[in-house]
Parts: C-alpha cells; structure tokens; sequence
C-alpha cells in the first residue's frame, strides 16, 4: 500500500473516519464542527478530480487509478479504486448533494444530531465509494453500506407513516437489492474472469462473449433487480411513500444520489458486458418506463396534493425518461441518461430541500393549505420556481440537455414512444407549476392565515440558503456549460457504444 | 490383543498432539479441587481461573498453528488438518464468550457456579476432539460426551421450570437423534465389513477406510440407508428442518449463556463434522447422488422454515433460536457447495466466524437486557433501549445487521462468499431460495432493531413486568465493542483470515 495522494480514497474515509469517532463517543461539540470538514472534503475532492480529469492519467479508460488489497484476491476482488468519464459526473453529483444535504442537516436542529450525523456521514461515505469503485462487488458494497442509514433515518427521523415507510423500503429495497447481487455473481461466474474487476470483465468479455441466453437471463436479473432500485414502474411504490416519510437530508441523498446507482449500474455493467442482453430487453424495458413511470406515474403525480409525496412521484417520473434513454442503447442516449442523472439528482435534492423550508414556514406539507408564500419570503419563492423549472427541463437548467439528447436519440429508436415520452414534459410542466402558483401565488389559504398568524413567516435564512445555492449554481453551472461534464462522457461511452453496435 | 499390538498402537499415540485438550481436562478438574480446597471467600476466583486457563490455552493454539497439521494420530482416530485447528480456535473463543455472559447471567440465580464452568470446558475439549475425528467410534463417543454435557447446561436453572422442561425436551430428542446416529453408523459398519461385498474392510469406522468401501460399491441400498440415517442424526445437533422441532423450546428455556453455546458452538461442531463427512474427500463424497439432493432439500427447506418461523416469535430466544435454523441452512449451503467449488469450504468458515461473532454481540446484550426470569425476554423490553442504554442499542444493532448479512458486516461477507461458491457448484435454486430467506429475514432482524431505536407507541404494561436489566461492567463492555468492530472491520478488510480462507 503505497502512502501517495489518493483523492478518491480520502473522500471515501473522511465521512467514515468522522462517523466511526462519533459512534466511539467523539462529544457532540467536536462532532458537529468536524462534520463541516467531513462534508466539505469529498466536494473538495470531487471538485479537484473533476479539474485533473482531462489531464490525468488514464489506465483500461479510468483515472486516478489505485489499488488496495482486502484479503479476497484469490476470488478477484480488491478495493480498486478510479473514475471514468460515467462515474466522474456523478462523483461530483455526490459530493455535492452530499455537501449540501450535510449543511442542512447540521442547521435542521435535529433531536439525536449525532446519529444523525453519523448516519449521515456513513451514506456520503458509501456513496462516494459506489461511483469511485471499479471493483463491481466494492460497487455493490458501498451501495448497501449508503443504504442502510437511510432505513433507519427514515424509521427514526420520519414524517408521517414512518414506521410503516421504513419497513417497506427496507423489504423492496433489500429485494432489488438481492436480484441485483444474484445478478452480478451470476455475472462473475458466467464470465469466467474469476474477477470483479470491471476492466478486467471488460477485456474478458469482449474476447469470449458470453452466450445469448445467458446475457438475457444475468440483464434480465439486472435490469429488475436495478429496476426496483431506481423505482422502475410497477416496483416503485417505495419511492414517494420514503421519500414522504423521509427526514430532508436523507431524501435529499437517496432521491438525489442514491437511487442514480441502478441507472449507473446497468450504464456502466450491464450495457458493455451484455450488449445483446440490452437489445433483447430494450423494448420491454421501453414499455414499462414510458407508460408506467412516465405517463401512469406522471398523472398520479398531477393528482398529489401533499408536497412531498409529488416531489417523490415525479422523481419517479424522471426515472422513466432515464430509462428511455438506455433502452436506446446509443450513445447519444446513454449520454443524456448520464446528463440527466446529474441534472435530476440536484434538482430533486434542491426540491426536497426547499420543500422543508416551505414547510418550516407552513406547517403542512398540504398544497391546498397554502398560498401567497412568495409576498412574505419572495427569495424562498425564487429558488422554488427555478427548481420547479429545472425539473420541468427548461433551457438554461442541466435537466434541459439531459432530456433533449434522451428524446433525440429516442426517436432513432421508436417515434411512437417518443411522441409518448414528449406527453411526459407537458404532464410535468403542469404538476410543476401548478404547484409553484399553489405555494407562492395566489390568495393564502384560511389555514396558512392561521399559521402565519402564530408564527411570523420569515424568508430563507442564510444557514438555509448556503445548501440552495450549492445545487442551485450546479444546476446552472451544468445548464450554461454542460461541455464541462459531456466531453468526459463521450469519451467513456465510445467504447461502450461500440461494443453495443456490433451486436 | 497382544501386548505387542497395544505396544505398536500406542506408538502412534501422539499425546502433545492433543494437548489444548488435555490441558482444558485438568482445568476442569483443578476447577473442582479448587472449590474444596479454596477457602469460601475466595471462590469468586474460580470463574477467572477458568477463563485465564482457556485464554491461555487460546494463545498457545494461535502460536502453534501448525504444529500438527496433517498428522493423523491414535490410530487413525484424530485427523488434524487446518479446518481441524480452525475449529479448535473457534470452540476455544466461544468457551470464553460463553464464560463472560454466565459471569452476568449466573449472577442473577441462586445455583452454584464452578459446576457451570467445569462442565462448559469439557464439552469444550469434546468439541475440539469431534472437529478432529476421524473414526466413527471417536465421532460417537465425542457427540455423546458433548450432548449429556448439553443436557446439563441446559437443565442448569434447575429452579426454573421452562429450564427444565427444555433440559427433558433436549434430553429426549437428543436420545432420539443419537439413536439415529448410531443406527446409522452400525449399518455402516456391517455392510462396509461384509466379506461378501467388494473392496470390503476390516476397519470400517475409520473414515478413510469407509470412504475406500463406499466408493467401491457406489449404490449400497443398506449403506445408503445408513449414510442417510447419520445424516439425521447430524441434523439435529445441527437443527436442520426437518429435526429443527426442539430448537425454539430448548433455546428459550435454556439460560442464555448456554443458549449461545448450543446456537453457535454446538451448531459449528455439527458442522465440522458434516464438512468432514461429506466435503471432498470424505467418506461420503462417492454417495453425491444421495447426498447431495438430501442436503438441497434439506437446505431449502431448512432456510425457509426457519425465516417463516421466526417471522412471528415475540420472545427474542425463540427468535434468535429460528434464525439460528435459517442459519444452519444457508450453512447447509455451503456444504452442498463443497463437493463442486474449491472455495465453499473457506466460505463455510468464514460464515461460522461472522456467525459466532455477530450471535455473542446478540446474546451480550440479552443477558443485560433480561431479568430474573431468564425465560422471559420479550421484544417489547427492547423499546427505548436507545434511549435506556444507547451502548448496548449500538451493539445489538451491529450484532443484528451482522446475522441479518448487511454491508459491510461480517455476516453479509459471509453469505456472499457462500453465494458465490453456490454458484460456481450450479445450485441456482437453491440460491433463489436462499435469496429469498435472506428477504424474509430482514424483516424481522429490522423489526428488531426497530424496537430498540425507534420511538413507537407500546402498550402499557404494568412497569413491573418490564424487567430493568443489568447495566454491563466494563469487561463487557470492552468485549462487546471488540466484537461489534470485529464485524464491522472483518467486512471491510478480511486480511489474512480472508486470504488463507479462499486459497484453500
């Protein structure tokens, strides 16, 4: 083991370093001032890989890459450590909803701070570790470790039906979680690498491919076991019942960054390792995303009168647009599929967040109950309305260049489902800004009157704002300039994409 | 025989090498001499005697290793291989843990105590020398001496009558299940030296010799019908489904102390034994078309009943006693494992260790958590334990996800590597059930943990019923973080446990 600057490693153990002392009686004092470093180092981190990446040295298509034995080599795994232009985007997505998220926590005043900080700092740890890991079994480790808190977080810190929404994401969760590791052993022991190393797959796979039986059954396992993960229609009742229930920074997190690993897994293990696998599914996977989770989904989402439960409908809604995109298997698709999972997950976090503060202020997740926010907190109100556009898909905002690329290269692929698919952004744009005029706009409800009364509305406050502004410049950021991550995917893909069109 | 004979035999008594086991013997009888000879005042030594003796005992095991591995001493009663002295090093950890819960555990009843601790080493040593043996002669009289010291532990509270009762219940289904064994072992025997038979031998109940025959006549209707009936008898001491019927009975009775012994260390002796009976190598390796398919079954149903079952338990024993069975069939797992990949073996151990490590974080925080009546530890007492004693709620939660194979425990490293290994032996089934247990299981290790962290609504009960607990000493606390980090360490980096496991 070699003592040299490992970014990737040091953004996996800073929030695990933290989280082990807080679990080992570090005083609450020390906690919460060191969790402002532990948040902010895998940012830093995934920012300065993010600047190097283009000049860094690159080995099998990955960078930064390091290698640490666990004790496993005889079966082909090790912690193995890089990022290639798929996994890069969304290493920074995770630093920063991670960073963003943890300030919130740390301002929200929560009963029991230090476990919620360490839990906190056990999901950051595990998530910087998915999108860093090469080695598909650390890949499904570090998932299940960011899982874990998210349970108990919503069983400890949740709304309404917490108990009864902690218990069922745990049930689905850990059934797509099992479909998926069933598949990628499946995977390991069909290949014949006798490796979990992705390159090493990789440049097994594409000497012996696998049979065509083989790869439907181990994509089959995959695409259903991700599925569930990524709330793939009908599997995806857990979604906005958790993400209900679910304290801000934990929904913030797993909405966000979290849920993107089952898209991230079929991209980048499924797709290259099983390029016939993709085009035997593709239809059906087509299908079932535009007309489950985009249109079924999209008007149960327009009839959601509870704020955060719509948040988490028309997350569920994004994800069949993410879908549609890798069914078409090319790489103008798959690239926007990495797009939008960057766009959506800070665009959903930035929701979930707002919907808190706005709830703050209202005391009622109830959209009826509300009206007329935007005269006493207009800044609130801004940062909502520009949210809301983000995740509708207007220019200017990341989401935008993620859906667009979808629908373009879903048109090579079948232009009735594309003419569905563009249903979708119609149903959005209702939902959306029917709900910002609900909010913000229009004559308060009688029971906001009331609130309002007791409780004076004040607007956002700075502690509140910080963690807005860092999604919000990121939506920007990737909206004005999305060369900035789209070169690195290209890259990435290209290998990816010709595998996929040989077959 | 003559004084030849038992002079050329003896010269193949290799006494150092079973030396960790003579020296736990005479712990235990110095245990006794010390309670007459020691003045009353200075009994409460005792328990320490014995347990720096076992430590002792430990740490000249882990230094000499290898000191005889591969020989095959008595006769060809004792085989000590790596898995052998593996096991030993278990059964030794777990005489410890077991002495540090009876510490809490025994306090709390008017029993006398030396008596425990004599007894817990030498069903000790009889497991060290059962994980060896290599004779059914030795495997016989080994169970047995291990079992009647069960039947004691287990009838220990003798003021209790849910104690008693499971002593008499375990009393009478170990009777059954070691006339099973012996049944079977006695067919074996007359079939295996019948000079009527092909590759007949004069020696049929050592192992090899066996293993020589069988393979000679591959489809035996009588040797089958023994091998099947041994296997039965295995899976009681085992409780696989379907002799798994006297485990919640007996693991709720039971004082906790000894409940752990019996989940874990009297389970991994079975274990050993199976691995030695019917892994690569062992006598029944050329009987797979029987064996395999029984043990399939066997496993299947095993994890399926056990997660069902524990699904509805309220009591935590009993809890713990059925996961305890869905266990035994994810083990059953790995051994059907073995006849077709070379790292089901390695996994089977490594399984055993997460196993034994996550089980005694469980049972340390029972024995803290209960009352005087050690029967009666209901889920309920487990509400607001986060807030009571956030210590021990930590503890137990590691303990739990650990059993229940989350990452980045132990346990979860543990079923992983048994996956893999089904899977390289092709047992897809058998993992799609497997898969499912673990599905279920979840359900009710989280249901658990919820009790003790999450602020749910409880029926009132009457305070009184609510039994207020121990707070842990230091000793144990120590130990239990050890062993929660354990499992939190050996899934994160597996080291050269890990290493030496899957090269194997």
């Amino acid at each position: 083991m070699s003592l040299t600057f490992d970014p990737l490693l040091i953004a996996i153990v800073a929030p695990l370093a933290l989280a082990l002392a807080i679990a080992l009686g570090l005083p609450k004092r020390w906690s919460v001032r060191l969790a402002y470093v532990a948040f902010a180092v895998p940012l830093l981190m995934a920012l300065h890989v993010w600047y190097h990446f283009s000049d860094a040295t690159q080995l099998g298509g990955y960078a930064f890459l390091t290698q640490y034995p666990t004790g496993l080599q005889a079966l082909g795994i090790s912690l193995k450590l890089g990022l290639n232009g798929i996994s890069m985007p969304l290493f920074v997505l995770a630093g920063g909803v991670g960073f963003a998220a943890g300030l919130y926590a740390l301002q929200s005043g929560a009963e029991r701070l230090k476990l919620y900080l360490m839990l906190l700092l056990i999901m950051i740890g595990g998530l910087m570790g998915v999108f860093a890991s090469v080695d598909i079994f650390y890949f499904y480790f570090f998932h299940e470790l960011a899982l874990i808190p998210t349970f108990i977080m919503v069983g400890i810190w949740g709304g309404r039906d917490r108990s009864y929404a902690a218990m069922k994401m745990t049930i689905y969760l850990t059934v797509g979680a099992m479909i998926s590791l069933l598949g990628l052993i499946a995977l390991y022991v069909k290949s014949g690498a006798t490796s979990f190393d992705l390159i090493a797959l990789r440049h097994h796979l594409a000497a012996h491919p696998l049979g065509e039986t083989v790869q439907n059954n181990i994509f089959g396992l995959l695409m259903f076991g991700f599925g569930i993960l990524v709330s793939l229609w009908p599997l995806h009742t857990w979604a906005p019942l958790g993400y209900g229930a679910a304290p801000s920074s934990a929904a913030m997190l797993h909405a966000g960054v979290l849920k993107k690993f089952g898209l991230y897994g079929l991209i980048q293990i499924a797709m290259p390792l099983l390029p016939a696998g993709l085009t035997h599914w593709a239809h059906p996977l087509a299908w079932l995303a535009v007309a489950g989770n985009v249109l079924v989904v999209g008007f149960i989402t327009i009839a959601q009168r509870d704020l955060k439960q719509m948040i988490g409908y028309s997350s569920v809604m994004h994800m069949g647009y993410a879908f549609l995109g890798l069914a078409t298997g090319s790489m103008l698709g798959v690239g926007g599929v990495v797009l939008l999972m960057v766009a959506h997950g800070f665009s959903v976090a930035l929701l979930f967040l707002l919907a808190t503060t706005v709830h703050h202020r209202t005391h009622t997740f109830t959209m009826d109950d509300m009206g007329g926010l935007a005269m006493k907190a207009p800044v609130l109100a801004a940062f909502f309305v520009a949210a809301t556009f983000a995740s509708i898909g207007l220019p200017g905002f990341a989401n935008f260049w993620g859906e667009l690329t979808i629908f373009v290269a879903l048109w090579k692929f079948s232009p009735l489902i594309t003419v569905l698919a563009l249903a979708g952004v119609v149903i959005s744009a209702i939902y959306g800004l029917r709900s910002a005029a609900r909010i913000f706009f229009g004559q308060p409800a009688t029971h906001f009157n009331e609130i309002a009364a007791q409780y004076p509305v004040k607007d956002l406050t700075w502690t509140e704002k910080a963690p807005a502004l860092v999604l919000l410049v990121a939506l920007l950021w990737v909206g004005f300039w999305p060369k900035s991550l789209s070169t690195a995917i290209d890259t990435a893909l290209q290998p990816a994409a010709q595998t996929a069109a040989r077959n | 025989m003559t004084l030849e004979a038992v002079k050329f035999a003896a010269a193949d008594n290799l006494w150092s090498a079973i030396f960790p086991e003579l020296l736990l013997g005479g712990l235990a009888l110095l245990l006794l001499a010390l309670e007459i000879l020691l003045p009353k005042r200075l009994h409460a030594v005792i328990p320490d005697v014995a347990a720096a003796g076992v430590a002792g005992t430990l740490i000249g095991m882990l230094v000499n290793l290898q000191f005889t591995t591969g020989a095959m001493t008595f006769n060809g009663l004792l085989q000590h291989s790596t898995g052998g002295q593996l096991m030993r090093v278990f059964f030794l950890l777990c005489a410890l843990l077991v002495f540090l819960l009876a510490r809490v555990s025994l306090a709390r009843q008017p029993m006398p105590r030396v008596e425990f601790y004599h007894i817990v080493l030498v069903v000790t040593a009889t497991m060290m020398l059962l994980a060896q043996s290599n004779n059914f002669v030795m495997l016989f009289v080994a169970l047995e001496t291990l079992t009647i010291g069960l039947y004691i532990l287990v009838a220990y509270f003798r003021t209790s009558t849910a104690s008693l009762e499971a002593g008499l219940k375990y009393l009478v289904m170990g009777a059954l299940s070691s006339g099973l064994l012996l049944f079977g072992i006695v067919l074996l025997y007359g079939v295996a030296g019948s000079p009527s038979l092909p590759s007949h031998t004069v020696e049929p109940l050592n192992y090899d010799e066996l293993g020589r025959f069988l393979a000679g006549n591959p489809h035996n209707f009588l040797a089958s019908l023994g091998i099947a009936l041994v296997l039965a008898g295995i899976a009681f001491k085992i409780g696989a489904f379907p002799f798994q019927i006297w485990v919640p009975d007996v693991y709720q009775g039971a004082p906790t102390p000894v409940t752990a012994f019996l989940a874990v260390a009297s389970k991994a002796a079975g274990f050993a034994v199976l691995l030695g009976l019917c892994g690569p190598g062992g006598p029944f390796a050329s009987y797979g078309w029987l064996v395999t398919p029984a043990l399939t079954a066997m496993a299947a149903a095993t994890i399926l009943f056990g997660n069902l079952a524990a699904l509805t338990q309220s009591n935590v024993k009993r809890l713990i006693g059925l996961s305890g069975v869905s266990h035994a069939g994810f083990l059953l797992l790995g051994v059907v494992a073995s006849s077709a990949s070379p790292h089901a073996i390695g996994a089977v151990y490594f399984y055993l260790f997460a196993y034994l490590i996550a089980s005694f974080t469980v049972f340390g925080v029972m024995v803290h958590v209960a009352g005087a009546d050690d029967s009666d530890q209901q889920l309920d007492h487990y509400a607001g334990l986060a807030r009571r004693n956030p210590f021990l709620a930590t503890v137990l939660a590691v303990g739990l996800g650990s059993l229940a194979g989350i990452p980045p425990l132990a346990g979860f490293m543990g079923k992983f590597l048994i996956f893999v290994a089904a899977f390289e032996a092709g047992a897809r089934w058998l993992l799609a059930v497997a898969a499912v247990g673990v599905v279920i299981s979840i359900y009710y290790y989280f249901g658990w943990i919820k009790a003790a962290f999450f602020d749910t609504w409880v029926p009132p009960t009457d305070p009184a019923a609510t039994p207020t607990g121990t707070p842990p000493g230091r000793t144990v606390k120590v130990t239990l973080a050890v062993l929660a980090l354990l499992s939190i360490g050996l899934g994160f980096y597996q080291g050269p446990l890990g290493q030496w496991l899957t090269l194997r």
